[in-house]
């Protein structure tokens, strides 16, 4: 285990976990049930975008090819995330339980682990545990004794681009060019790596299949909402006394998962990252769940001394760099955003142009091919509706 | 800085083994390119070339792929790459005395080397150490909890560590 990263939080239900309990309980099924038991856990995709596994895995099952794939997605890059770096540290086993369970699920004979190029230090430690799962027989040729099941799990390297975290992308950049989203459908679950019926899911995904398949789907259903089943972990960062990794059960409000870390005070939160949005306290009585703030995780708390537009600042010089410039609204968008920022910092954004860079934003969102671009506007259009009086009020700067 | 023939011999060797292990696909080109990187700190014309002559494609399909991406862009770098988070985590936990450190110390701003070839300075864009900023990663290994006194210390490790290298 890589030593110098060490991350504080809360207890976490992975430590409770016993190693390869769900692997052996999933190979005692059925193809057909092991998707069944996803879907009865109602778990949805961890990496933001919430996409119902179960479905997912359902579709790819259901395409007859030669070969099928399953990747995990550790392409972690939304701004003020984390949770993936400490469970590929200290819960690798999980997510590779979680990818061979899959990997029989759907019928696919290999998994890659697509790992973003800013943590190449944890690839030792990764390709480690995969030998060791090799050597004792849990990867490789007739899987934990399992005729005919054949598994393998690779590690891939991203270089360095947000937008490979977008499923699309990700395979593009697998298949050696540039990591521009596609055009859906169809998706890959029909048509992904190499023309291939793939699944991509998240690494915090795969460890909780592994956990699902440890102690079952009514289990995973005893926290959570009706909604937003299971728990999940969140990466807190900013103005708190106790950032970290935290699970909480999905349905925590703001204000309470505030308490926990220390960040009571806090005029705004970032939800979601450069691509979520920014609440303001006055919402804090606001859960974080699908079906009122759906998040990847990132939580980063703004303390009641910063300046809001910085932080819109900070997401738009983000986006500007990372969008791929595939589509027109995302790519010159971004920039007009941000000259809006910088204007109105100085106070001297006219109002006019200040309401055609909002009814911008509304287009971003529905003309843009990915999520990258359709989030992109989201952060700064919810501080112009959060902050509006604090940002008029803002006096033009000598 | 050009390659010589010597090395671009050199280098259509390694790419050759390189491919040998990887296999003949469009999809070992972004592992070669990282790898050239790694070692020539730079990717040139000329090596655009025999990466494409090697693997059978267009040399502007290995541009457009080697500038697509961050970490493999084709500009010629120091032995050490300094990538300075620049995320709202790192802004807030003091990254821009870090950078103002870092740029007084080396002499260069941000996308420039230095002239003896050592340090190159950049921003990354988050590291996914938001708990622990600012961070910066000299090459593949990540620094936590930076001031401008430790990154004075992470640099004169990188001079020490290349002057062990020469001698």
């Amino acid at each position: 285990m890589p030593a110098t990263i060490e991350t504080k939080g809360n207890a976490l239900t992975y430590e409770t976990i016993e190693a390869e309990a769900g692997l052996k309980a999933a190979l005692a099924m059925s193809r057909a049930d092991l998707v069944d038991a996803v879907r009865d856990s109602d778990l949805k995709g961890r990496g933001g975008a919430g996409f119902p596994t179960g479905m997912k895995w359902g579709f790819c099952a259901a395409e007859k090819a030669d070969q099928k794939y399953i990747i995990c997605n550790a392409d972690e890059g939304e701004p003020g995330t984390f949770k993936d770096r400490v469970i590929l540290t200290r819960f690798a086993d999980l997510v590779f339980e979680g990818m061979t369970i899959g990997g029989r699920a759907i019928g696919a004979s290999l998994g890659i682990i697509y790992l973003r190029a800013e943590y190449t230090y944890l690839r030792p430690h990764l390709v480690e545990v995969i030998q060791r799962r090799r050597a004792a027989g849990l990867l490789g040729h007739d899987v934990c004794g399992v005729e005919g099941f054949d598994f393998d799990i690779l590690v891939a390297m991203g270089a360095g681009a947000y937008v490979c975290g977008e499923e699309t992308a990700l395979i593009e950049s697998l298949e050696g060019f540039r990591g521009e989203p596609r055009n859906r459908p169809p998706f890959p679950v029909v048509a992904g790596l190499l023309n291939n019926p793939t699944v991509v899911n998240n690494v915090e995904t795969l460890a909780s299949v592994a956990a699902i398949f440890a102690k079952g789907a009514d289990w995973f259903k005893t926290f959570g909402t009706d909604k937003s089943t299971g728990y999940k972990l969140f990466s807190i960062s900013g103005d708190c006394d106790k950032p970290g990794v935290y699970e909480f059960p999905w349905g925590i409000t703001v204000a309470d998962l505030l308490k926990e870390v220390g960040g009571e005070g806090a005029k705004a939160v970032q939800i979601g990252g450069a691509s979520g949005v920014c609440v303001p306290a006055r919402d804090f009585a606001r859960a974080l769940a699908f079906e009122d703030i759906p998040t990847g995780g990132s939580v980063m708390v703004i303390g009641p001394e910063r300046d809001i537009l910085d932080v819109a600042e900070n997401f738009l010089d983000f986006f500007v760099e990372e969008s791929c410039g595939q589509c027109t609204p995302c790519r010159l968008g971004n920039v007009q955003m941000l000259e809006a920022v910088k204007l109105l910092k100085k106070g001297e954004c006219p109002p006019a142009f200040l309401a055609n860079v909002k009814a911008l934003g509304a287009t971003m969102q529905v003309a843009s091919k990915c999520g990258l671009g359709q989030t992109s506007p989201s952060a700064f259009l919810s501080i112009l509706e959060g902050f509006g009086d604090e940002i008029a009020n803002r006096a033009p700067s000598a | 800085m050009a390659t010589t023939t010597l090395q671009q011999d050199q280098l259509r060797t390694e790419v050759e083994a390189l491919v040998e292990k990887l296999g003949p696909g469009r999809s070992s080109l972004i592992p070669i390119l990282a790898d050239v990187k790694r070692r020539f700190h730079a990717i040139d014309s000329e090596t655009m070339q025999t990466i494409a002559d090697v693997l059978d494609i267009h040399p502007v399909e290995v541009y457009s792929v080697a500038s697509f991406y961050a970490f493999l862009h084709g500009a010629p770098e120091g032995q050490f790459v300094v990538r300075l988070c620049g995320t709202l985590s790192c802004d807030f936990a003091g990254k821009d005395a870090v950078a103002d450190a870092l740029k007084a110390e080396l002499g260069i701003d941000f996308d420039q080397t230095t002239d003896d070839g050592l340090f190159t300075l950049e921003w990354a864009s988050c590291v996914g150490m938001c708990d622990q900023g600012p961070a910066l990663l000299v090459n593949d290994d990540v620094h936590t909890r930076v001031t401008p006194e430790s990154a004075r210390e992470i640099l004169a490790a990188c001079r020490a560590a290349a002057v062990a290298k020469e001698g």
